[in-house]
């Protein structure tokens, strides 16, 4: 289905994560992150740009492995992306919602 | 004379064992299978031992009362996987030498990874069920246990059987209305996912059966330490709930040896090949069971699943033939919901659960995501079927390892 975010039309699963990478824009993700209630600062486009960077890569994302990684820590991502981070970030990141499994 | 080594004999080493016997030649083939442990247990038995429902000797039994002859158990602690060497070296010094090695070593609890969760209350107020000690312990827990809020928790996935948290809260609901305390009792489920399961049909289902039960979900809860004098636990965001008794089930992680060995990602589980089973790193390891990495659960019916297709495919690797046959994730559970019913779940790595019948496509007898008396006597049977067929490597009959689509109502 699509959804007019940010002035176009952007294709979405039921749950309005893209499914197409292609159409993410900054605007995109701002407006995303603003039907959350968060305001984007540099310090969240920096995530942004690591989880989108790890889904290119293939990395499976997980709280765990964020908080292992030196980006930043499981306190800060929760203070970033408050209630459910993970969800959240990748919603505004434009990539799949992590099927954190089975 | 070729060598075939298994590390592990639980589940998955066990029935693989007994495959390989069936299917190689004895003439070429040494079988030999390495353990630690004294016994085999039949873990989802520790789900039904809090109640009272299940004793010790009902899911006990020894080890090598199921290696078949002619394979030799090594019992012992391994050290370390030399996979260079194609050698696995022992604590006291045993080294064995492999042509082809199968790893089943399994997951275990680790509730050292959150602050707390093993503190001053563990297997006070603070228990597990995903071990032996743990499940009996929290059975003598519940026999004087006068109420009070009880949660069900979820650490991290994945898990062990995803689906024994959810039945620990159903059979908790029924147990304690049975003791006839229910109202004494607030039970809440608590998971770091959005909502009862990972797949989103089953999930439904469930958060339903889950609100008729008067079961609390409290989701997205990433869990960062357990509160021993509060008796609170707390998430990373700050959050916190309150507890008079916490069943949590902590992060699982493959078996140390795997770290030691540099052969596991963070959670020791060994990255493998999700529809061959071999191993990323070197083509003479095969990962079967909860030691993988493949994103299939962590159950019993899927190393079931699993053991039939590395079969064939071993074969085709000794041969050096591709390895053609594919696991397609399959898995089939049965959870119970309490009151004597049982609801069944069946499903694939693309296939979410689905309503339908089983394993008779439009006669059953089962029937799948609903709530059935004939479900649950399916799950009781299922320890018979165990000790007695599965780990025998006997094929279940009109139960295939890829999963059957029709029957099922996908849309």
């Amino acid at each position: 289905m699509e959804k007019e975010i940010a002035g176009k039309m952007i294709k979405v699963n039921d749950e309005g994560y893209l499914t197409d990478f292609s159409q993410w824009t900054r605007e995109v993700g701002e407006a995303i992150a603003a039907e959350n209630n968060i305001t984007m600062t540099p310090r969240h486009w920096e995530v942004i740009a690591y989880l989108q960077n790890e889904h290119k890569n293939n990395v499976a994302l997980s709280i765990r492995k964020i908080g292992k990684s030196d980006v930043l820590d499981i306190k800060e991502f929760y203070q970033l992306f408050p209630q459910g981070p993970l969800k959240t970030s990748t919603k505004i990141a434009g990539i799949p919602k992590p099927a954190s499994c089975i | 004379m070729k060598k075939v080594l298994i590390l592990g004999a639980g589940t998955a080493g066990t029935m693989m064992a007994n495959h390989l016997h069936h299917e190689l030649d004895k003439k070429e083939w040494q079988i030999d299978i390495i353990d630690e442990r004294e016994e085999h247990h039949y873990q989802p038995g520790y789900l039904f031992l809090p109640f009272d429902i299940y004793t010790p000797e009902d899911i006990i039994k020894k080890i090598e009362d199921f290696i078949p002859k002619g394979i030799t158990l090594h019992k012992g602690k391994i050290d370390i996987l030399l996979p260079k060497e194609n050698a696995v070296r022992m604590a006291d010094g045993r080294v064995y030498n492999y042509d082809i090695l199968i790893i089943a070593t399994g997951a275990k609890i680790a509730p050292e990874e959150i602050d707390g969760m093993q503190g001053e209350e563990w297997q006070k107020s603070v228990f597990d069920f995903y071990t032996f000690e743990g499940a009996l312990a929290l059975r003598n827990k519940l026999r004087e246990w006068e109420g009070g809020k009880l949660l069900v928790h979820i650490t991290e996935m994945p898990i062990k059987c995803p689906v024994a948290p959810l039945e620990f809260a159903f059979l908790a609901d029924s147990f304690f209305k049975h003791k006839k305390m229910r109202d004494k009792v607030e039970i809440s489920f608590v998971t770091p996912l959005s909502g009862a399961f990972t797949k989103p049909k089953a999930t439904a289902a469930l958060d339903h059966l889950l609100d008729e039960k008067n079961i609390k979900i409290e989701a997205d809860f990433a869990i960062e330490s357990v509160d021993n004098e509060r008796k609170v636990i707390i998430d990373y965001g700050g959050r916190e709930i309150p507890f008079d008794l916490l069943v949590t089930v902590p992060t699982n992680k493959g078996d140390e040896v795997i770290a030691r060995s540099g052969m596991g990602d963070d959670l020791n589980f060994i990255p493998t090949n999700k529809a061959t089973l071999q191993s990323l790193a070197f083509e003479n390891i095969f990962v079967l069971g909860d030691a993988s990495n493949i994103p299939a659960s962590k159950a019993g019916s899927v190393a079931h699943f699993e053991a039939e297709i590395l079969t064939e495919n071993i074969k085709h690797y000794i041969n050096g033939e591709p390895l053609s046959e594919e696991f397609d994730g399959h898995a089939n559970c049965f959870i119970e919901t309490g009151g004597g019913k049982a609801l069944l779940i069946d499903f694939n790595y693309t296939h979410e659960p689905v309503e339908g019948t089983f394993p008779f496509p439009g006669v059953g007898p089962l029937r799948l995501m609903k709530e059935s008396r004939m479900n649950h006597m399916g799950k009781l049977a299922f320890r018979w079927i165990y000790w007695n067929m599965l780990l025998k490597g006997t094929h279940i009959p009109f139960v295939s390892s890829h999963m059957e689509e029709a029957g099922k109502n996908f849309n």
